[in-house]
């Protein structure tokens, strides 16, 4: 968990504030914090979807899923929790 | 006007310790301005001071002729610009007894600041930048249109006083060197360009539009003389009555406009507002020539519409197409003429547009530019309503809904879920009183911008706040007017003379020696417009509804009915061919390398690279990812061009002024003394 959440601080560093030393916690809105805006979502879902070997569903697409880093692992975890038992 | 060429630049000095004004100075600041004016070079001294000017030719060299002087010598005008109503001004100073020798507008702007001082200006309905040097009382009075068409430019030096049309031209003077300012960067940073006086030059000015500056006694003073108003609304006409008084206005405007002794052309970008001002003067001009800027990638591009509207005026029409390769190969001359960083490549297409009107044999167009600022027309507007709407029930999907339907032309907004759409524009009931509330997701996304930053400059824009400058700026009355009348405020009075008046007017258009006029700008029809309620601008989404109404049947009915596009370039994707996964141009790379960024000093090599490689992979789509490129792109270009005084190159076009007077200031005679090359 903590490997994911480390590794998604990378990408959002990297491709979002090109390597700014932005403080963020985890529970933080990315919205919010001016991180990611409507195309960066775009983004995130494609480093999900390519990454983490999971397909989102357009219903999924909210913050409660992906507007955080705490978000964002629990949610990774619970998609590949799915895809593992199914 | 009158006989009177209509493109030039001017440029003036001042001494302040007694010493003569140099004349070699005032030649190369001329000669940095030769691309506004090829043909001819004046100057004109009085000892301590100097006046200048730059012109594209001659067509009534006695009438023409510039700096002009009265006959008792007292008053020297440097003008760039029109005074359009200079008929009826001519008029009226003949019955209060003043003799007029020439058929300019110049002389006008003479007679008229004898007979009313500063306050000239306001009688005064056109575009402007004017020098005059009053001898008899030593003072230097200058001034600027009302809306900002016309550029000018000044710097305090130890002992002496400089002014320009342009930053180069004051750059050219041996005594100042090019340095970025942090103020006016960070400005830029936020509002897409710097607030006047603020310049991104650091101890360089820009008078502000609708400001007049004088010098007396080593002291400037700088004052402003007009300002927009949203006070009074004209509620008690009637919706039919202000639409009829608007188009009144607006018929007027473009009739005024229409006075040149060279033939006037017009601009059509396919939408609303130039398919109106097109059709306002196609009755009174036989043979009308129209150009457009039209795109290979239909994203951008507006042709049908085009051709749907020159088929129904029956014009002599010209396009220029653009496309990704063209924007990067000009990119470094549009930077050259804008001289600020643009997070936009937008300005690119019109500069390429003016060269086709210069090909055309044209000097003078006609645009529909001011209507969406005057008129409230921007998705800005309908964005900021909406937003209000949402905030005052925020748990409503159906209203959230409305965003998606706001920008159409954006595919990545469509899927989104209510309250991601919420969080990207910023419903928050908590926020609706706050004073900038229509612009704070802008600003707020552009500051992001500062991420790339180098540690030092980071440091450097932190002791800035774009918003506090602004605040000291606005009208006493602000806070007082409906929120509509506040943003149409905000992108009239920052944003329309910082960029769209400037990167994509007057420096486009003078690159190629080309004169925009404006009727929506004309001051009556934006103080008539100011006056109009907001619902009458902006029927639920129906934007630009009044104008619709007034003018509407003049043009098809497919023009008035077709969604609103804004105007776009390609932005990264005109620097990089993703699928060679390389920059199109060799100094794309060059400007962007860890040396080159390194030796700039105001980015991160790291950032740069970064940004750089999503570029080359074609994975820049956003909007904030799109300006970081241009950003950096450009204010390296401006850095490079502008430290090493590659923008002036004075003194090879001092040699190639072709023709060149010098009339020594306080003369009594106007006839020319010929210049001697130096």
């Amino acid at each position: 968990m903590d490997d994911i959440a480390q590794q998604l601080r990378q990408f959002i560093t990297e491709n979002f504030l090109f390597g700014a030393e932005a403080a963020f916690a985890d529970d933080d809105s990315l919205v919010g914090a001016g991180i990611i805006d409507s195309t960066g979502v775009l983004e995130l879902i494609a480093h999900l979807e390519g990454e983490y070997d999971i397909a989102l569903d357009d219903t999924e697409l909210v913050p409660e899923n992906l507007d955080s880093i705490s978000n964002l692992v629990r949610f990774i975890d619970a998609k590949r929790a799915a895809v593992a038992v199914s | 006007m009158g006989g009177v060429d209509h493109v030039c630049g001017i440029a003036g000095i001042v001494q302040l310790d007694g010493a003569p004004a140099s004349l070699h100075a005032l030649r190369q600041m001329v000669a940095a301005l030769r691309h506004r004016g090829p043909d001819a070079a004046g100057v004109a001294a009085d000892g301590a001071a100097g006046l200048g000017h730059a012109r594209l030719s001659i067509l009534d060299p006695v009438g023409g002729r510039q700096p002009m002087t009265t006959r008792d010598g007292l008053l020297t005008v440097t003008f760039n610009g029109e005074i359009f109503n200079y008929i009826e001004l001519r008029e009226d100073l003949k019955a209060r007894g003043h003799h007029f020798r020439t058929r300019s507008d110049t002389e006008v702007v003479l007679h008229a600041y004898r007979q009313y001082g500063e306050r000239c200006v306001e009688h005064f309905n056109g575009q402007w930048a004017l020098g005059i040097w009053d001898r008899a009382r030593r003072r230097l009075f200058l001034s600027r249109d009302r809306m900002g068409i016309r550029p000018l430019y000044y710097t305090q030096l130890r002992r002496g006083f400089l002014f320009a049309s342009e930053v180069k031209a004051l750059l050219a003077h041996p005594e100042l060197s090019c340095k970025l300012d942090p103020q006016g960067f960070n400005q830029v940073l936020t509002f897409w360009c710097p607030l006047a006086p603020a310049t991104v030059f650091r101890g360089i000015g820009e008078l502000p539009p609708g400001h007049n500056l004088v010098l007396e006694d080593g002291r400037v003073t700088v004052s402003r003389y007009w300002q927009l108003d949203y006070s009074d609304e004209a509620e008690s006409l009637g919706l039919d009555a202000c639409a009829e008084r608007l188009l009144e206005l607006l018929s007027d405007a473009a009739r005024l406009r229409l006075r040149s002794d060279v033939p006037v052309g017009a601009y059509l970008s396919g939408g609303l507002d130039s398919s109106i001002t097109t059709a306002l003067i196609r009755s009174q001009t036989p043979r009308l020539k129209t150009f457009s800027v039209t795109f290979d990638d239909a994203e951008f591009d507006e042709s049908r519409y085009q051709q749907q509207l020159v088929d129904h005026l029956g014009t002599d029409h010209a396009a220029v197409c653009c496309d990704a390769a063209q924007i990067a190969r000009v990119f470094p001359e549009v930077i050259r003429h804008a001289e600020r960083p643009l997070l936009r490549s937008a300005p690119a297409p019109l500069y390429l547009l003016s060269h086709l009107v210069r090909s055309s044999g044209l000097k003078v167009v006609l645009t529909g530019e001011g209507a969406d600022e005057v008129l409230g027309g921007y998705d800005l507007f309908k964005e900021d309503k909406v937003r209000r709407f949402c905030a005052a029930q925020p748990d409503s999907a159906a209203r959230t809904a409305l965003f998606a339907r706001l920008y159409p032309y954006m595919p990545n907004l469509q899927s989104q879920s209510a309250e991601y759409l919420r969080r990207f524009f910023r419903v928050r009931p908590d926020e609706l009183g706050h004073r900038f509330h229509s612009h704070l997701p802008r600003w707020e996304l552009t500051l992001q911008l500062k991420r790339l930053l180098s540690p030092e400059w980071s440091a450097e824009l932190d002791r800035y706040d774009a918003e506090a400058d602004l605040a000291a700026t606005l009208p006493r009355r602000y806070d007082a007017w409906r929120p509509f009348c506040r943003a149409q405020f905000l992108e009239t009075a920052l944003l329309m003379p910082g960029y769209i008046l400037s990167s994509q007017g007057d420096r486009m258009a003078m690159a190629h020696g080309v004169e925009g006029r404006f009727p929506f700008l004309d001051h009556r029809v934006v103080e008539f417009a100011a006056t109009i309620p907001p619902r009458w601008k902006m029927r639920g989404l129906c934007e630009k509804f009044i104008l619709k109404r007034a003018a509407g049947h003049l043009v098809p009915k497919s023009i008035v009915d077709r969604p609103k596009q804004p105007y776009r370039a390609p932005d990264a994707a005109s620097f990089f061919d993703t699928h060679r996964k390389a920059a199109r141009a060799p100094y794309v790379d060059e400007l962007l390398s860890p040396d080159c960024i390194r030796a700039g000093g105001v980015f991160r090599p790291e950032a740069v690279e970064l940004l750089e490689g999503k570029a080359r992979a074609g994975r820049i789509i956003g909007t904030r990812d799109n300006m970081a490129l241009l950003a950096v792109l450009s204010t390296q270009l401006l850095l490079k061009q502008f430290r090493r005084g590659e923008a002036g190159t004075a003194s090879r076009a001092v040699q190639e002024t072709r023709i060149a007077i010098q009339v020594p200031l306080g003369s009594r005679d106007l006839h020319a003394i010929p210049e001697t090359n130096p």
